[in-house]
């Protein structure tokens, strides 16, 4: 058996030789569907242009501060959630409730709230994330085995230390999970939000390749988008998967 | 950790047991401890007016039947169960919850997994603030006290259940606690590696002298382990019996002078307490 990288570039390439023969045999018009060889020009040239990294940094400025407030957010609202009953009956419902909303439904609040800027496009990257986030925090303390909450007390933690020694860190197998979760509900509203929204990012870059009628470029800026959620996925919570493994061991998933 | 190597660790007892019944104030004192669970069902009496005292140094072993409120017990001396009747006095102050003089070992492995071995054990010191280099002395000697050096760096789900106990132990011993409260800290293992932590157990304990109370239901590791056995009945909770144990140590597994304890704390348990119950304490 060869190796994965081999087994798994083989598969790519007949993927890409079978879509040039497609593309070659014009069953369907080429505005409509590209070749290859056309995706590729259009990604160089949007490379050079240097519009797709300017578009990249637009979104991603956006995902990270909009995903990084959603998980401090997130974080302290499944602590409020987790640790008084009160607000697990009230709020902890709300939260359920407005997991289930599609966030993109929060542009057109936003829009009116904040106008047509940049905080009204975060406002939605938040809502994306924020409760995915507060559900696994909660889930994450609620988990937590009381046993270990008592053997750090008989160890003299004081109350603050128990939440910076032991709630804190064992909470991570959730946390990871949920925030990996949330990372992809954010992604999805940003490209969203952005293809609804005139202004600079990756999915006004797709809207630009429709007015141009360029069905090369707009392939292409897709394949952009499937590449960095992969990325992310790969490496940043990957690797965080796969410490949780080392540490927890199977057990934790 | 072989048999050999702690045999010999354990020749000289450095510190002698206390004097039974003599007049110090005992370390940790248990006055008329009643405990009462209430269930929407049901209403237990776990523990019913439980009086005992455990002297500085001493090695005691409380055995009963399962459900008598050994681990009832052993919470209130921690601090974990404040919610008893009665007074629990420990080194002459009321317990009021727990506190880091109070170590315990918890029948179920109670390891941090984000920790390796190491930290675990360090864990206690690290709450007080100590530098990395007194921690790491500490749990140096930890670790090769319970045999464990070569897994410092190990994670805890890659160890056996045996591994896990010594660590637990070794984080409780490096917290340098006054008393060191176990609950069946080895009921979950096979026989053999019982024996050979009850050996390793019975020399940290003559090496340091600290203070043990040793919940078991076990009747042959109560009379290889204790100075006294304390023998408890169920429903409701109470105190049977005390039983001195005056044989020298080590004592092994195999000892026929064991076997003979063994059998009387087993008669002991079976009695149904129909004479007037001894409240030796
Ligand atoms: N949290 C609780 N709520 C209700 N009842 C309880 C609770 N904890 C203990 N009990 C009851 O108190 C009694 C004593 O329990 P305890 O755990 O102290 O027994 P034990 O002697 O340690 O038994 P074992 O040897 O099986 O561990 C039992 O009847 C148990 O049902
Ligand atoms: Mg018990």
């Amino acid at each position: 058996m060869p190796s994965k990288a081999l087994r798994v570039g083989a598969f790519y390439l007949v993927v890409i030789g079978l879509w040039a023969l497609v593309a070659r045999a014009e069953v369907w018009s080429p505005f409509l569907f590209p070749a290859p060889q056309g995706v590729w020009r259009a990604l160089v040239r949007n490379v050079e242009s240097g519009l797709l990294l300017e578009a990249l940094q637009f979104s991603m400025l956006r995902l990270v501060v909009g995903y990084g407030i959603s998980i401090a957010i997130g974080l302290a609202l499944g602590f409020v959630i987790a640790s008084w009953r009160y607000a697990d009956e009230t709020l902890g419902g709300v939260v359920l409730g407005l997991q289930s909303l599609p966030s993109i439904t929060w542009l057109p609040m936003a829009v009116l709230w904040f106008g047509l800027s940049e905080r009204a496009i975060i406002f939605v990257v938040l809502m994306g994330s924020t409760f995915s986030v507060a559900i696994s925090a909660r889930a994450g303390i609620r988990a937590l085995p009381p046993l270990l909450v008592r053997a750090a007390g008989t160890l003299g933690a004081t109350r603050w230390q128990l939440y910076r020694y032991v709630v804190l860190p064992g909470m991570i197998p959730a946390m990871v999970q949920g925030m990996k979760q949330g990372w992809s509900f954010a992604w999805r509203s940003l490209m969203a939000g952005e293809l609804l929204f005139v202004s600079l990012g990756l999915g006004h870059l797709l809207n630009v390749g429709r007015d141009l009628n360029d069905i090369n470029m707009v392939f292409a800026i897709m394949l952009v988008i499937v590449a960095v959620g992969v990325a992310v996925d790969r490496l940043i919570f990957g690797r965080a998967e796969a410490w949780v493994r080392e540490r927890w061991g199977y057990a934790a998933g | 950790m072989t048999t050999v190597t702690t045999m010999t660790a354990r020749a000289q007892p450095s510190v002698p047991t206390a004097p039974r019944g003599g007049e110090r104030s005992p370390l940790l004192s248990l006055r008329g401890v009643s405990r009462r669970f209430r269930t929407r069902r049901q209403e237990t009496l776990a523990l019913d007016a439980v009086s005992l005292d455990v002297q500085a140094h001493e090695f005691v072993c409380i055995v009963g039947p399962s459900g008598c409120g050994k681990s009832t017990l052993l919470g209130v001396a921690a601090g974990i169960d404040t919610a008893f009747d009665g007074e629990a006095l420990f080194e002459g102050q009321p317990i009021r919850g727990m506190a880091r003089e109070r170590a315990v070992v918890f029948q179920e492995p109670a390891l941090f997994p984000w920790l390796n071995v190491r930290a675990n054990v360090e864990f206690g010191l690290k709450l007080r603030g100590l530098s990395s280099a007194a921690r790491r002395a500490a749990s140096d000697a930890q670790l090769a006290l319970v045999g464990l050096e070569r897994f410092d760096r190990a994670y805890v789900h890659e160890l056996s259940g045996g591994m896990k106990q010594r660590v637990q132990l070794a984080r409780a011993l490096a917290a340098e606690p006054h008393v060191l409260l176990m609950d069946e800290p080895f009921a979950a293992l096979d026989a053999q590696t019982r024996d050979e932590l009850q050996l390793e157990l019975q020399s940290v304990w003559e090496r340091i002298g600290t203070t043990v109370l040793f919940v078991t239901h076990n009747v042959r590791e109560a009379a290889i382990l204790g100075d006294r056995v304390v023998v408890m009945s169920p429903s409701p909770g109470r105190i049977k019996s005390v039983l001195p144990v005056d044989l020298p140590r080590p004592r092994l597994p195999d000892d026929y002078r064991v076997a003979d304890l063994a059998a009387q704390i087993r008669a002991e348990l079976a009695s149904d307490g129909e004479r007037e119950p001894r409240y030796a304490i």
